[in-house]
């Protein structure tokens, strides 16, 4: 083949490539789902991603019935993840990866207005929504915060620069910033603020953003979140794969009537709640 | 030409002084921060952003407003701003100077920064924001000190220089832009979710960036040799005039979305910030008093500049610029980047104080900017004195 004619093939190629993938390119970069379906039913349409996309149903009753319920959830996860206390009346440094609200704050944009009284009282379980489409993702700028291929929206510590952008990005106040250094030792060599340490799991540094990472280092295991265990023998939150009919998660989802928080933002939530 | 730099009377080296005190002191607050964290700053879990961010965004703006000399003198030949346009320049430079130190003193991680380079993420907005104020730093330092040292050896500037200013000018407009998106497009932040926002720091930018120039002009003339000219003062006065002008309409704009339309997310902020929220007996309100007195002096100076009988001396232009310059730093440099933080996207609210390491931080940034701007002007100036002499 002479010179210019292998020119001219290799430059067709090229540009047909480009015009072929052009387009979806450009459409995958405005929305992502640039062909969704037709049929649309209001702000809350959605589509399915495809692969797993693990979630978690949260039953606000089973937290009504059982009052400790939530703080045994909370102490589960904190004692996993070696997240710092820093006493009740420090509010500014708090980390907290799950907490409790109550239904005003936690579904701000749901009117309020003559809701019955056990639930404006009822501790409403919030943290990380792994959103589908994850806000906190889109403003990071070192993939530091990323969305893996189970649809779990994931931190490396060691690549935060903790310019806290993401912070500003979550709407629902899940991250918290190492705003001085949780792990200080006291004089024996125990850790000041982190009360049973779990020697399998790291501790931080200062200076980064941190939050529920649904527990990836259990999964790996094969075990359930630990806000998940520390529910039994209640269902007070399930978890699995959304996408897997046969899963537990998709069960009552299909059974239940629930809600997400701030639907109408397009952030699609991962965790659904039963009133 | 840097050599000029180092000759000067007494005040000169004064003033220097008195800015390297104030560079000493606020590095010594910066050593307490590197030490002890973030945490030393009044910036929480629901205010994550404060002083340092909000001083950041206002000085893309400053940044900006250069580009109002730059483009009438290139684009138009605009003779008169002639002789300051290479004010405008390195005002930019000073002020850009400024804005990366601003977004080091909040990382949380200092070190860490080139991570932005090591890892591009195209989809963050920061990642595009850091590279045009590079670039516009870049392209400034370049085409001013290139243009300043033909002027030198009189002889005409390199043509390639010309292509830099044309590039300079919509590069201008992109700093600004880019810095909006920042805010206006984050999910959950009513105040910030609006697309006039970028229209509001341009039109802000370019009320705020002349305006602290027309200042500058006067203390040189005040304190040197070097006249900027009455006619460059009075064009400057009237694009001040009416960029300021259009920044109340912005505003004004966004007050009558939030109340007219009544959704309460876009109302909490507006309310938060004029009227002050009260909530179990408790009153939120820090920012009400600066936010009104922002923009009553604003809007008042604005006005007064449109009566030719107020620009007749440069005293009173001199306090009117000053009067905009500080209006608007409070509007952007305080209430724009707090206003989105509270009430917190879970409709909490939590106020916001600086502390005094922070505070010194803050002033030593200032402070090394004007550093920059003076060594800057003191060239620049020299340059030109001694050419006309
Ligand atoms: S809840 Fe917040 S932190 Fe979690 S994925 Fe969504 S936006 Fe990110
Ligand atoms: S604070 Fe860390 S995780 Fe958050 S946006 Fe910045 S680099 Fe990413």
């Amino acid at each position: 083949m002479d010179n210019s004619r292998r020119k001219f093939l290799k430059l067709a190629g090229v540009s047909a490539i480009a015009g072929i993938a052009a387009p979806a390119a450009f459409n995958s970069l405005l929305k992502g789902e640039a062909f969704a379906s037709g049929g649309g039913s209001g702000h809350g349409e959605d589509k399915a991603p495809t692969g797993k996309r693990y979630g978690f149903v949260v039953d606000v009753q089973k937290f009504a019935a059982d009052k400790d319920l939530a703080q045994r959830c909370i102490n589960a996860c904190h004692t996993t993840h070696n997240v710092p206390d820093f006493g009740k009346d420090n509010k500014k440094d708090e980390i907290k990866w799950i907490w409790t609200e109550t239904f005003g704050h936690a579904f701000p944009d749901h009117s309020q207005y003559k809701k019955n009284t056990q639930l404006v009282d009822l501790p409403i379980m919030t943290f990380c929504n792994h959103c589908d489409n994850p806000p906190c993702v889109r403003a990071c700028p070192t993939k530091a915060t990323f969305k893996n291929a189970d649809g779990m929206v994931l931190m490396d510590f060691h690549r935060c620069i903790g310019c806290r952008f993401c912070m500003a990005a979550c709407p629902y106040g899940a991250r918290s910033f190492n705003w001085r250094n949780p792990a200080v030792k006291n004089e024996d060599g125990s850790y000041k603020y982190i009360r049973r340490p779990n020697l399998d799991f790291p501790t931080r540094m200062r200076g980064v953003v941190e939050k529920c990472n649904m527990c990836a280092e259990r999964l790996a295991e094969g075990k359930q979140p630990a806000c998940v265990d520390a529910c039994r023998p209640t269902d007070g939150i399930i978890f699995g794969d959304l996408n897997d009919p046969n899963s537990e998660v998709s069960k009552v989802l299909r059974e239940k009537f629930t809600i997400q928080r701030k639907p109408a933002l397009g952030t699609k939530p991962s965790i659904f709640y039963i009133i | 030409m840097i050599e000029k730099a180092l000759s000067g009377n007494r005040l000169y080296w004064t003033w220097l002084a008195i800015l390297l005190a104030i560079m000493g002191v606020g590095g010594l607050c910066y050593v307490q921060q590197f030490n002890y964290g973030l945490g030393i700053t009044g910036m929480s879990r629901d205010v994550s952003w404060g002083l340092y961010i909000s001083q950041f965004t206002f000085l893309v703006g400053v940044a900006a407003g250069g580009v109002m000399l730059v483009l009438p003198y290139y684009l138009h030949n605009y003779k008169v701003f002639g002789r300051i346009t290479i004010l405008g320049e390195f005002m930019a430079v000073a002020a850009v100077s400024m804005c990366l130190m601003f977004i080091l003193a909040d990382l949380g991680q200092p070190m860490r920064a080139l991570n932005v380079l090591l890892h591009p993420t195209p989809n963050s907005i920061l990642f595009w924001d850091m590279i045009v104020l590079n670039v516009y730093l870049f392209l400034n330092i370049v085409g001013g000190w290139v243009i300043l040292n033909a002027e030198k050896k009189e002889v005409p500037p390199p043509k390639w220089v010309k292509a830099l200013i044309y590039i300079s000018i919509p590069w201008a407009i992109s700093i600004h832009t880019v810095t909006a998106f920042l805010y206006c497009g984050l999910p959950g932040r009513h105040y910030w979710l609006t697309a006039i926002l970028a229209p509001r720091f341009l039109a802000s930018a370019f009320a705020a960036g002349p305006a602290l120039l027309v200042i500058c002009a006067l203390i040189l003339r005040r304190y040197t040799a070097f006249d900027a000219g009455k006619e460059a003062i009075n064009k400057l006065v009237t694009i001040i005039t009416y960029a300021a002008i259009l920044n109340f309409f912005f505003v004004g704009l966004e007050l009558f979305v939030g109340y007219y339309s009544n959704i309460p997310g876009h109302m909490h902020t507006l309310d938060y910030l004029f009227f002050g929220h009260e909530d179990g007996g408790v009153l939120y309100d820090n920012l009400v008093g600066p936010m009104r007195f922002s923009m009553f002096i604003g809007m008042a100076a604005t006005i007064a500049l449109l009566f030719p009988k107020m620009r007749d001396s440069y005293c009173k232009i001199g306090w009117l610029c000053g009067a905009i310059f500080l209006s608007l730093w409070i509007d952007k440099g305080l209430g724009l980047v707090l206003g989105g933080f509270v009430p917190s996207p879970l409709d909490y609210y939590v106020e916001y104080y600086p502390t005094a390491i922070e505070l010194g931080i803050t002033a030593a940034v200032w402070a090394t900017g004007a550093f920059i701007l003076t060594v800057l002007y003191k060239v620049a100036i020299s340059v030109k004195l001694t050419k006309e002499a």
